[in-house]
C-alpha cells in the first residue's frame, strides 16, 4: 500500500505549475474572454509542446502512454490556473475514448491520435448529462452520444448555437445534428461501455479542476487578508476570517485523497469506480462551493466586483460544480451503492474490489 | 395578542393589491445598473408617486399615507406578491427619508422628500472609502468651511446606483485632525456638482451597480448639512438601522422567493428527489422566511407601542442575508446543469425553461453578507452588544 505520487508525476505536475504560472496569469486569461473564440492557439500551442496533448496517447503515435493517475494532479493545476481551454476535455477525455476505439477504427484512431500529439485537434464531445456541448464550434472533430452509440462528426455538418453561461470563459453549445450511418463510429453495444467510462473519466476530470479552483480561491483569499487593513490590522488576524478560511482548509484536506483514489479505480476499470467517482464530485464540489463563499466573504465588497480576479474563479466552480453530473446525479450514485444490500461497508473494505 | 387585521387593514390591502393589479408593468423592466433600466425605474417610481404609493409611511401633506408599520408590511406584501419592480430609490425613500425626518430642518423636508418621493431625484449613499469598509469610523474625505459653503475633497466607493444616481448622501471629516467618530458632518450633495468624478464599478455580472466618487474641492452649501455640525455619525448609525433593521429587507421580498422556490421545486421534484439536501433546504427556506416575517411583524408591533429597536437588528441581517444565500444556491442545485447559463428572455429552447431571474440573483446574494454592515461585524454586535460577551 502506497498512496503518494511517485517522483516523476510530482515533476510533471511541478512543471505543468511553473509553465501555467506564467501563461494562465489572470490578466492573459481576461484577454482570453473577450475573443470570440474564447481560446489561444498561442496558448494552445506551449501546452502542446509541454506535452500536455500527449500524455496519455499511447507511445506507438508518439505520446506518453501515461494514465489516469498521472493526470490527475495536471488536471488539479489546469483547475487552479483556471485556464480557458477545453484541455481535460481534448486531451484527457477525448483521447482516452479514441484509445478505446476498437482496431477497425485504426485509421481515424492514427489520425486523430497523431494530430493531437502535434498540437492540431480540438476534439468536443456532447453526451447528455450536459445539455450543451462546451467548444463544439471551434472543434476540429465533434464526438457525440447518440442512444448510446458513438458519433463522430465535424462542426460544419451540425447546426451549433452558443448560449453564454456567467463564467465567460465557457463556450457552450446547442447542436442540433442529424444522427446517420455516415457519422455512426460505433453501436450501441460496442459505446456504451466507453460512454459509462468517458462519464466517469469526465466527472473524475472536473473534481480534480474543482479541487485546484478551491485551492486557488483560497490562496488568493489568504493574500487578501494578509494584505487588507481595517481598524489598524489585516483582517486576517480578525477570529471571523481565519475561521472561515480554515474551514476551507479542512475542506480541502479530505477532498483531494478522495480523487486521488477516485483516479486509480478510473484507471483500473474498479467495480465500485461510479461511487468513487461520485464521491470525489460531490466532495469536490462542497469544497469549491466553500472556497467561493468563505473567499468572497473575506473580500468584502471587492470580492464582489468584475475586476477582483477571484470572480473568474468562483464562476468557474459553479459551472464545474453541475458540470458531468449535478448533485442529484452524484448523490443517486453514491447511494446506489451504500444503500444496496450487500454493500462492502465499514473497516476494510476500503480498498477492496 | 391577537392575531388578526382590522377591517380598515384588509381595506388597505384590498386598495394596494387593485391598484398594483392594474399598475405593475407587464414586461419586466430592464436592470437599474443599465441607463435605460434606471430611467424605466424612475418612470415607475413616478407612476406610484401619483398613485400615492411611493412613500406610504410618509404623512399625507408630503404625499404619503401616513401608514403606519404594519400598513406598512402589508405594503411591501402585496408589493411582492405582484412582482412589481425593484425600487431605484431604496436608499431614498426607505435610509434617508427616514434620518430626514428625524434630524433635518422644516426648509430641508420641503426640498428634499416631495422630490425623492416622486423620483425626481435618485439617492445614492456615500459612506465607504478604500480605506474606510468595515471601519466606517476611519473615514478621511473632508469637508471645510469656506464661507457659507463646504468644500469636498476625498474619495468614496461602492457607492450603488452612484452612476446615474442625482444626490449623494454621505459622511465626511468636517473638524479638522479630527478622529474616529468624532468631527464627522452627514451632507447632501448633487452627484452633478462641479469638481465630482464618478467612475463605475462593474460587480459580478458585469454591470457597474456601484461606483467610486472623487470630490476636487466639490463646493456645497452648508445648508445641506443634516443635524449638527460634528454629529454625523450618529446620525449615520440612525440610518443605518434602518438599512439592517426593518425598513429595507421587508419579509414579502423573502417570502416571495420561498413560494418561487417551492413552485420550481415542485415542477422539477421528479428529478431532484435523489438529493435530499435539496427538498431539506426548501423546507427550511419556507420556515425561515416564515420565521422572518414573524420576527418583524413582533418588531413593528412593539415599535408601535413606543419600543426601540436595539442590537437586535444585527439578528435581522444575518437571519435575511443567509436565508437569501440558501434559497438561491438551492435553486442552483434545482436547475443543475443549467443553473450556469444566462437566461434568454424570451425563450429561444428548452433549456431556458425556468431559468428566469435565479443566476442573477444567486450572484445579488453574495453580496447581502458583506453590504449594509458585514455578517462577522454583526455577530461582533451581537457578541458584545446584545450577549455581553467580553471584547476581544
Ligand atoms: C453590493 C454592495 C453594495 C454596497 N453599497 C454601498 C453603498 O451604497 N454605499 C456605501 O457607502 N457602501 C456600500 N457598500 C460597501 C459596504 O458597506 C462594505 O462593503 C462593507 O462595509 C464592508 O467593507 P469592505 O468591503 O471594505 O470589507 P472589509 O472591511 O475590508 O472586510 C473584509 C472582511 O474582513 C472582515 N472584517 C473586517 N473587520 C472585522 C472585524 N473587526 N472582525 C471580524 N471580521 C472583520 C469583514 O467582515 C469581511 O469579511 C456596498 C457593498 C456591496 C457589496
Amino acid at each position: 500500500m502506497d498512496f503518494t505520487f511517485d517522483a516523476q508525476q510530482n515533476q510533471f505536475r511541478d512543471a505543468v505549475r511553473s509553465f501555467l504560472v506564467v501563461e494562465a496569469a489572470p490578466e492573459r486569461l481576461r484577454e482570453y474572454w473577450e475573443t470570440p473564440t474564447g481560446r489561444s492557439a498561442e496558448m494552445r500551442k506551449k501546452i502542446t509542446d509541454q506535452g500536455i496533448t500527449s500524455l496519455s496517447v499511447p507511445e506507438a503515435y508518439g505520446g506518453l502512454g501515461m494514465g489516469d493517475v498521472d493526470w490527475v494532479q495536471i488536471l488539479e493545476q489546469v483547475g487552479y490556473h483556471g485556464i480557458p481551454d477545453s484541455l481535460a476535455e481534448a486531451a484527457y477525455l477525448g483521447v482516452a475514448i479514441l484509445n478505446a476505439l476498437p482496431d477497425e477504427h485504426e485509421a481515424i484512431k492514427k489520425k486523430w491520435l497523431e494530430r493531437m500529439v502535434a498540437g492540431q485537434a480540438r476534439l468536443a464531445i456532447g453526451h447528455p448529462i450536459n445539455p450543451l456541448v462546451h467548444d463544439a464550434e471551434i472543434a476540429d472533430l465533434i464526438l457525440l452520444w447518440h442512444n448510446d452509440e458513438l458519433h463522430a462528426t465535424t462542426p460544419d455538418k451540425v447546426k451549433t448555437t452558443q448560449r453564454d453561461s456567467i463564467d465567460a470563459s465557457r463556450r457552450l453549445y446547442e447542436v442540433e445534428w442529424t444522427p446517420s450511418d455516415e457519422t455512426r463510429v460505433l453501436t450501441a453495444d460496442q459505446a456504451a461501455p466507453i460512454w459509462a467510462e468517458a462519464v466517469d473519466r469526465a466527472a473524475l476530470a472536473a473534481a480534480a479542476q474543482l479541487v485546484g479552483l478551491a485551492q486557488c480561491m483560497l490562496d488568493l483569499s489568504i493574500d487578501y487578508a494578509a494584505q487588507r487593513k481595517q481598524f489598524g490590522k489585516p483582517v486576517g488576524s480578525f477570529q471571523a476570517i481565519k475561521h472561515h478560511l480554515a474551514n476551507v482548509a479542512v475542506q480541502i484536506e479530505f477532498a483531494a485523497p478522495v480523487v486521488y483514489r477516485a483516479a486509480d479505480a478510473v484507471a483500473n476499470n474498479h467495480p465500485r469506480r461510479a461511487a468513487l467517482v461520485s464521491h470525489a464530485k460531490l466532495a469536490t464540489g462542497r469544497a469549491a462551493r466553500l472556497s467561493a463563499r468563505n473567499g468572497i466573504q473575506s473580500h468584502g465588497a471587492m470580492g464582489y466586483t468584475w475586476e477582483a480576479d477571484l470572480q473568474m474563479y468562483m464562476k468557474r466552480a459553479w459551472a464545474l460544480d453541475a458540470y458531468w453530473g449535478d448533485s442529484v446525479f452524484h448523490k443517486a450514485r453514491v447511494a446506489e451503492f451504500i444503500f444496496a444490500d450487500d454493500a462492502p461497508l465499514g473497516p476494510g473494505e476500503t480498498f477492496t474490489a | 395578542m391577537k392575531l388578526e387585521y382590522t377591517d380598515k387593514q384588509n381595506a388597505f390591502r384590498a386598495e394596494i393589491r387593485g391598484w398594483l393589479d392594474a399598475n405593475v408593468p407587464k414586461e419586466p423592466l430592464k436592470s437599474f445598473d443599465t441607463e435605460e433600466g434606471f430611467e424605466q425605474h424612475r418612470q415607475w417610481e413616478k407612476t406610484l408617486f401619483e398613485g400615492r404609493w411611493s412613500a406610504v409611511t410618509w404623512p399625507q401633506a408630503l404625499g404619503g399615507r401616513g401608514a403606519d408599520l404594519i400598513e406598512w408590511l402589508i405594503f411591501e406584501e402585496e408589493y411582492w406578491r405582484a412582482g412589481a419592480p425593484l425600487r431605484v430609490n431604496q436608499n431614498g425613500v426607505f435610509l434617508l427619508a427616514p434620518t430626514l425626518m428625524e434630524y433635518g430642518t422644516e426648509e430641508q423636508k420641503k426640498k428634499f422628500l416631495p422630490r425623492m418621493a416622486s423620483g425626481e431625484d435618485i439617492w445614492a449613499q456615500g459612506w465607504s472609502e478604500p480605506g474606510a469598509g468595515s471601519d466606517m469610523a476611519a473615514i478621511r474625505s473632508t469637508a471645510k468651511v469656506d464661507g457659507d459653503e463646504y468644500v469636498i475633497n476625498g474619495q468614496k466607493t461602492w457607492s450603488t446606483r452612484a452612476v446615474y444616481a442625482d444626490w449623494l448622501f454621505g459622511l465626511f471629516r468636517c473638524e479638522a485632525g479630527s478622529q474616529r467618530h468624532k468631527g464627522l458632518c452627514f451632507i447632501l450633495l448633487p452627484l452633478d456638482t462641479p469638481g465630482i468624478t464618478i467612475r463605475p464599478i462593474q460587480q459580478l455580472n458585469g454591470l457597474p451597480g456601484f461606483a467610486e466618487i472623487f470630490f476636487d474641492d466639490v463646493r456645497v452649501p452648508i445648508a445641506n448639512r443634516i443635524g449638527g455640525d460634528g454629529d454625523g455619525w450618529s446620525i449615520a448609525m440612525a440610518t443605518a438601522g434602518f438599512e439592517r433593521g426593518l425598513m429595507l429587507r421587508s419579509p414579502g421580498r423573502f417570502q416571495r422567493t420561498a413560494a418561487d422556490l417551492v413552485k420550481l421545486y415542485k415542477k422539477h421534484e421528479d428529478r431532484v428527489a435523489a438529493d435530499p439536501a435539496i427538498r431539506d433546504a426548501v423546507m427550511r427556506s419556507w420556515m425561515d422566511a416564515e420565521a422572518y416575517t414573524l420576527a418583524t411583524y413582533k418588531t413593528a408591533s412593539s415599535l408601535m407601542k413606543g419600543g426601540k429597536i436595539g442590537a437586535e437588528a444585527s439578528t435581522n441581517k444575518i437571519f435575511w442575508s443567509e436565508l437569501d444565500l440558501l434559497m438561491h444556491e438551492t435553486a442552483m442545485s434545482i436547475l443543475g446543469a443549467r443553473a450556469e447559463l444566462l437566461p434568454h428572455v424570451p425563450a429561444t429552447s428548452p433549456l431556458d425553461q425556468d431559468l428566469d431571474q435565479w443566476l442573477d440573483a444567486f450572484l445579488f446574494a453574495q453580496a447581502g453578507p458583506i453590504y449594509a454592515g458585514t455578517n462577522e461585524i454583526q455577530r461582533n454586535i451581537i457578541a458584545e452588544r446584545m450577549l455581553g460577551l467580553p471584547r476581544a
